[in-house]
């Protein structure tokens, strides 16, 4: 029985930048890095290269100790440039300088008519498999797992995120295959959710093998926890799996074409761009060559992701496994004078103390820049955390639960049901400036360790 | 501006950790927040850009709020008083000399409880180590607003330095103390120094003069309890009340827009209503609070009508949302969001509570004809209660769905 799910809780970020619908001509990034950093739960790295080495797409190059079936694959062919540890040898980064032309590292087509366990297995191999994420935790999930459900945002409600009708138009046999493989992979189903207020694009309007439902609403109604919480909530005990939509495509490439394809179209955005398109490249590509030469301005901070929850990077930064956008803000390193009492309608809040008009003018796209806008207090304000966040979870007693480090109490309340993404929105609107996704996380880590 | 960021830079180091004064950065921080909005910026992971709203934002949207009651009590203090010696008739007549009156009386009040409180505060931050919380500048105005305009100076100081210790340092300040600060200062004020705050003589400002004969400085709320005990209308009562000064000075509609005695800030009930638009529009207070705290202290006058027996009980609900500091309290006092019920069902019964509490109170207790303030601080020690009872709730229904 597919789902239609109508939120009303929630906000959407509107920013100035958004990508038009064109693949840019931007000159290809000539280096792809795999970040350890970027999988969560990431335990014990054995790099299996060395500098130097030639590698193909697909090629093995990482594993973790903790969970040595699964492989992470080279995203391309051509020479390991550069092995980066920081402090105490914590590996950073393995950057690869690509080839011109990739070659791939062939496993054979896959048979999708292999039992559960052996199907995993051999995806797990095959560099495509870190795209599926287990809850609770959102961490890589393990092939030995058999999870209650998978479920498939095929929408991103972030702000100036890609559209995915646009990123995969025309990957439709790969998605289904993507599908057809997950569907084996559960006993339970395989949800695909997507965005109920919009023609469903072509990708995922066929699609078979998989219950489709239907959410509408504010961000964060495209974040996937969210819509778990509303299809088949995660209790104590539960284990589901998320992917991402451009996940899916890589498994039904890996399938179909029996090699790992992590080529992605993602999209370069923000108010600080003099043009914001898509471009098309891999996995962990260098944003140099996106970037530079296409500012509008000096001083700016380039963000792998979204503004929401994305990760700061440098000019020469390379975007994260998970991500399929890049966003360029101005940073905010800067003083402003009676900048918290001056009434002003250039700024962007959630609050009516401060945009008390801003109702006239819903469809406005604001420039935000990384300045915090005011100190860390104590929780003063209540109701909006739980304002914007669509599910039956308190986000103020759950926070202090995991400051209180309150083990009982996190369960109780629903540490479980959530990711940092979850309550991303919460950190955005806190009067307070409560590092909440941190908490999230060192919430998540207290239990899961436990 | 460039000139006052060149001094901050200056002085910085000063306060920073190796600095001469290091152990009055609080101090600075505050002045220095205060006049500009930190250079911080967002982490590396995370949420990358922050909603404009500050604490300071929000603060002072209170404060804005509590303009309008200002004014008018300001106003009034200078109207009540000449209307008591019998020099004026009319709202506008001497308009000039009631707004003088009114600020003399009233000004000195406000300055000595932000000057005591912020001392205090300031004191606490920098002993302590922690940043001079925002609340503080709701505090100050709402303790002048809620005592009367004769109270001595050195009560107002006495009061809001116990209640900004006692009510909200001692827990760790804003957002951790249990009691509304103002309220606390009021209730001491009420029960140290009863003489000053309660009775008839301290609600009008006499100073020199005398008054006409026949004046009565009682409220609307010891009249009606007057009524109930002598068993006359209460209605009626109010409307012959101190009528040697002019008709209907108890009247339903003098008493809504609030020409007359009681606390500075409290009197008109139109003002409240400004300020309550002001807060719910700006979302900075609860709209279920305010509500269900109209709400609470109508039913519970409807349900004191079934049962009158005596002619305060009889008195028609609606004169309870106009006499004394009901308006007053529910709006600012009781929308406190630190000491009120946290979650969202919560707050409707914290609030219809107070309404109930507020109007038992003044009708069945004969030593505290006002109400509301007894009812926000009993509600604030039940807001843990009643929100440990809803989040139970919540956990109780994740659980429910874990098993079936």
């Amino acid at each position: 029985m597919s789902k239609i799910v109508k939120l009303k809780k929630g906000f959407d970020i509107r920013l100035v930048g958004k990508a038009s619908q064109e693949i840019a001509n931007f000159a290809p990034a000539q280096t792809f890095a795999i970040k350890p950093t970027d999988f969560i739960g990431f335990q014990r790295p054995k790099v299996l290269v060395n500098e130097g080495d030639t590698v193909k797409s697909g090629t093995p190059i990482l594993i973790d100790k903790a969970l040595d079936q699964v492989i992470y694959a080279a995203p391309v062919s051509g020479e390991i440039l550069e092995i980066k540890r920081g402090d105490r040898r914590k590996l950073l980064e393995i950057k690869i300088l690509a080839d011109k032309t990739i070659t791939y590292e062939s496993f054979g087509k896959i048979d999708l008519g292999q039992d559960r366990e052996a199907l995993a297995a051999k995806l797990a191999s095959t560099g495509v498999w870190p795209n599926i994420i287990q809850r609770p935790f959102g961490i890589v999930a393990n092939p030995a797992d058999n999870p209650k459900a998978i479920f498939i945002s095929a929408f991103d409600t972030h702000p100036l995120a890609p559209d995915y009708g646009f990123t995969l138009q025309g990957e439709e046999k790969y998605f289904q295959a993507g599908i057809d493989a997950l569907a084996k992979l559960t006993t339970g189903k395989v949800h695909l959710n997507v965005d109920g207020s919009k023609p469903v694009p072509s990708v995922f309007s066929g699609v078979k093998n998989a219950q489709v439902n239907q959410f509408s609403g504010p961000h964060p109604a495209g974040n996937v926890g969210v819509q778990i919480h509303h299809l088949d909530p995660i209790n104590k005990g539960d284990l589901a799996w998320t992917v991402n939509p451009v996940g899916v495509v890589q498994i039904g490439k890996a399938v179909l074409e029996g090699h790992y394809d992590a080529s992605k179209v993602i999209a370069v955005t923000g108010s600080e761009l003099t043009k914001a398109a898509y471009v098309k490249t891999y996995v962990g590509a260098n944003v140099s060559t996106f970037v530079k030469g296409n500012l509008n301005s000096g001083h700016v901070r380039v963000i792998s992701g979204n503004v929401l929850t994305g990760e700061k990077i440098n000019l020469e930064g390379f975007l994260g496994f998970y991500h399929n956008q890049i966003t360029v803000i101005p940073e905010g390193d800067y003083y402003e004078f009676l900048g918290w009492a001056k009434p002003t309608a250039s700024k962007l809040s959630y609050h009516r103390a401060l945009g008390l008009l801003s109702f006239l003018t819903p469809k406005k796209e604001f420039v935000l820049d990384s300045n915090c806008r005011g100190e860390e207090r104590a929780f003063v304000q209540t109701g909006v955390f739980e304002s914007v966040t669509p599910m039956d979870i308190l986000p103020v007693y759950l926070l202090k639960a995991i400051m209180a480090e309150d083990f009982d109490e996190m369960e109780e309340l629903g540490i479980y049901e959530i990711v940092e993404e979850d309550l991303a929105l919460c950190e955005f609107v806190d009067v307070s400036k409560h590092p909440v996704q941190e908490l999230v996380r060192k919430g998540i880590e207290l239990i899961q360790y436990s | 501006m460039k000139f006052l960021r060149d001094l901050m830079d200056k002085q910085r180091p000063l306060f920073e950790k190796g600095g001469k004064l290091e152990s009055l950065y609080y101090a600075f921080e505050a002045g220095e927040t205060f006049l500009f909005s930190p250079n911080h910026t967002t982490g590396i992971k995370g949420a990358q850009v922050k909603d404009a709203i500050d604490l300071k934002r929000m603060m002072i949207t209170v404060v804005i709020a509590m303009i309008p009651c200002l004014l008018f009590g300001i106003y009034n203090t200078g109207h009540q008083s000449l209307l008591a010696t019998g020099e004026t008739t009319g709202i506008w007549e001497n308009f000039g000399d009631k707004a003088i009156i009114g600020l003399q009386l009233v000004l000195p009040i406000i300055i000595v409880a932000y000057a005591a409180g912020g001392i205090v505060e300031a004191t606490f931050a920098v002993i302590r180590k922690h940043p001079i919380n925002e609340g503080f500048l709701v505090t100050g105005m709402l303790i002048p607003l809620v005592v009367p305009a004769t109270t001595p100076l050195w009560q107002v100081a006495l009061a809001t330095i116990f209640a900004v210790v006692i009510a909200k340092e001692v827990f760790g300040g804003t957002g951790m103390n249990i009691l509304n600060v103002a309220m606390t200062a009021r209730a001491f004020l009420y029960f140290a120094y009863p003489a000053q705050i309660s009775g008839d003589q301290v609600w009008t400002y006499l100073g020199e003069k005398t008054a006409v004969d026949g004046f009565s400085g009682a409220t609307a709320l010891s009249v009606v309890y007057d009524a109930g005990v002598q068993n006359v209308n209460a209605v009626e009562a109010l409307n012959n009340h101190n009528s040697i000064l002019g008709e209907g000075l108890f009247s339903f509609a003098n008493m809504f827009m609030g020409w007359i005695p009681g606390s500075i800030g409290e009197t008109s009930t139109l003002m409240v209503l400004i300020g309550a638009a002001i807060l719910i529009g700006t979302g900075v207070a609860s709209w279920k609070i305010i509500v269900s705290g109209f709400a609470g202290a109508y039913l519970m006058g409807l349900l004191l009508n079934v049962l009158a027996v005596n002619e305060y009980m009889a008195l028609p609900p609606q004169y309870h949302w106009v006499m004394g500091g009901l308006a007053f309290g529910i709006v600012f006092m009781a929308t406190d969001p630190v000491s009120a019920a946290q979650t969202e069902t919560g707050k409707w019964i914290y609030g219809l509570m107070i309404g109930i509490f507020t109007v038992i109170i003044r009708v069945t207790n004969p030593a505290y004809p006002e109400g509301i303030m007894l009812a926000v601080l009993f509600m604030n020690v039940f807001a843990p209660l009643i929100d440990y009872y809803v989040v139970k709730a919540n956990k109780t229904r994740r659980l429910q769905r874990a098993t079936v």
